[in-house]
């Protein structure tokens, strides 16, 4: 009786056990075939020059497909658009976003470091349309015009968020000990902050970073309304700039020019891929 | 016990970290210059508290209270800058805790870095060097100085946080069992250090270790449910204590 019972329950245990490792592994398929769709179909764009040419015109494009070559031309304006605009993000996000953290941290019971906490969440809450309208009216409408500038005041936003909480949490798992040594040396508390703290925090802080980047950078609903979009290599900042996202939704909208959709999907994918594996890596790295 | 001039003064010292209970009660001590004083007694009977009330690290945390007076020769800390005092009382920790990111060199003269004073490149290597023999770990050391302070052992590191203590030519050295996480060898060496450093520096040490406390202290304290219930010379207190409670302590039937 009691022997049957147990092989009972063992069955029970492999049976749950095959049904995990199924249903786990169908949570890779989405990934997996998003993955092998872009590689097939966005390989064969990759070549030097889909890397430094702006856009091609509708009309070169037409030509080059009616005679059956692959579209002339490339992504590196949204590419230089891209990074100009992350730049200019992190630039202020990132001091921002770690002063914001360690007050956080070390102030985790004042109601005032509650509030913001609170508001931090919300604004990583907040969905990425919303700041990109408010973003316009904030920026787009005083300035008169689309520009790299706004661009990167949306990206700022939706990084902010996260940079701070990353900042905070890193901060918030330093030993308490490293803070006491510090101040027991008699260092203030700025440099003890500045130069025992934030150093040892610099790998989870760093990884935080290429995180949050690499969450924003696929975001196109908030550059629409703000960079625009353009289909020259421009390095100004007053002026309406491409994305390699706004690209990817230009090339749906002109049938000429969807060829080039695959590649620059390849090309956004492999680089968010990239930055998360190498947060991972390094997050590991630092936490051994 | 009466020193002509203490460099150290606990005045009635009490520290509460709830409103309901004190852990450290009316302490009333003077400490002897470049003597060792060893703080022993069951655990939770407010050593630390006592101990890390000296350097103002109670200040870190709004809700410890603190009240008495302690003076350092003659002057109340309370009324100084906690910077002043700690630069001038250093502490070693339980656990040695160099600072992960900075390399020996910059371990030893961290306290320098910390409190924004420029050594030019000379000062700097004297500073080291001087402080590292003085921990016996400028042998050890010398041609890695470059590494991190986490290379090294358990034992060298503690000696690594003892010379960044030394560094700034405290008066006072307050150290929370600085070898219970060490190895019997470890400990001794850093017990042999203690005693030559005492010439220039005052040592108040908490120790579980009664061996310990007899082979190295001049003075003993007793302390028991926050209170100092005894004080004297090391030897006489191990000898002949004079409350029940020391002398169940001492002989192993409490704590
Ligand atoms: N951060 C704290 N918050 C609240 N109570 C505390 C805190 N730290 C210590 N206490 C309490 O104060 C009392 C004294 O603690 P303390 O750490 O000074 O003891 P100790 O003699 O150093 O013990 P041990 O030998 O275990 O290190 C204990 O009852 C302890 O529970
Ligand atoms: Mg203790």
């Amino acid at each position: 009786m009691k022997k049957i019972y147990i092989k009972h329950r063992l069955l029970k245990d492999k049976l749950l056990f095959v049904m995990v490792s199924l249903l786990s592994a169908l949570t890779a398929v989405p990934l997996l075939a998003i993955l092998g769709e872009v590689l097939i179909k966005g390989y064969d764009q990759f070549s030097w020059a889909f890397f430094t040419e702006p856009t091609p015109t509708a009309y070169k494009a037409m030509k080059a497909v009616a005679a059956g070559e692959l579209i002339p031309g490339g992504i590196a304006n949204g590419i230089v658009g891209t990074l100009i605009m992350l730049g200019m993000a992190s630039l202020f996000a990132l001091p921002i976003g770690i002063m914001c953290g360690i007050y956080l941290a070390e102030n985790s019971k004042k109601k005032f470091a509650y509030i913001v906490s609170y508001i931090t969440d919300l604004l990583q809450g907040t969905p990425s349309v919303i700041i990109g309208i408010v973003t316009y009216i904030w920026v787009v409408v005083p300035m008169k015009g689309y520009s790299a500038i706004a661009g990167s005041v949306a990206l700022f936003i939706m990084m902010l968020p996260l940079i701070i909480r990353s900042t905070e949490e890193t901060m918030k798992i330093l030993p308490s000990s490293l803070k006491e040594a510090g101040l027991a040396l008699g260092g203030n508390y700025m440099r003890v902050v500045t130069k025992v703290q934030l150093p040892a925090a610099f790998g989870g802080i760093f990884t935080g970073t290429l995180l949050a980047i690499s969450r924003v950078i696929g975001e196109t609903a908030p550059l629409m309304f703000t960079a625009l979009g353009c289909s020259i290599i421009r390095w100004d900042i007053d002026k309406p700039i491409s994305a390699v996202p706004l690209l990817i939704w230009e090339f749906f909208n002109d049938p000429n020019l969807q060829d080039l959709i695959w590649g620059a999907s390849l090309f956004l994918l492999v680089f968010v891929l990239t930055l998360n594996l190498t947060a991972k890596k390094l997050a590991k790295k630092w936490n051994s | 016990m009466e020193f002509v001039k203490p460099v150290l003064e606990f005045d009635k010292v009490c520290v509460s970290y709830t409103k309901q209970t004190m852990a450290v009660k009316y302490v009333s001590a003077a400490i002897e210059r470049n003597s060792i004083t060893a703080i022993m007694g069951p655990s939770g009977c407010g050593k630390s508290t006592l101990l890390r009330a000296a350097n103002l690290m109670h200040n870190l945390y709004p809700n410890i209270h603190v009240n008495g007076d302690i003076l350092l020769n003659g002057e109340n800390i309370f009324q100084m800058h906690p910077i002043d005092v700690r630069r001038r009382i250093g502490m070693v920790f339980q656990r040695p805790a160099p600072f992960p990111t900075m390399s020996i060199y910059e371990n030893v003269l961290a306290g320098f870095t910390l409190n924004g004073i420029n050594l030019s490149k000379s000062e700097k290597e004297e500073v080291v060097e001087n402080c590292l023999k003085s921990v016996s770990l400028w042998n050890e050391v010398k041609d890695v100085l470059n590494k991190k302070g986490t290379f090294l052992s358990g034992g060298q590191q503690q000696r690594l946080c003892i010379a960044r203590a030394l560094a700034l030519k405290p008066e006072v050295l307050l150290m929370d069992e600085p070898t219970s996480a060490l190895d019997p060898i470890a400990s001794k060496h850093i017990e042999e250090l203690l005693l030559q450093l005492k010439k220039d520096v005052t040592i108040l040490i908490v120790t579980h270790n009664m061996g310990q406390a007899r082979r190295i202290s001049d003075h003993s304290m007793f302390m028991y449910l926050g209170e100092l219930v005894e004080y004297d010379n090391t030897l006489k207190m191990f000898e002949n204590p004079f409350d029940e409670r020391t002398k169940a302590y001492l002989t192993g039937k409490m704590g």
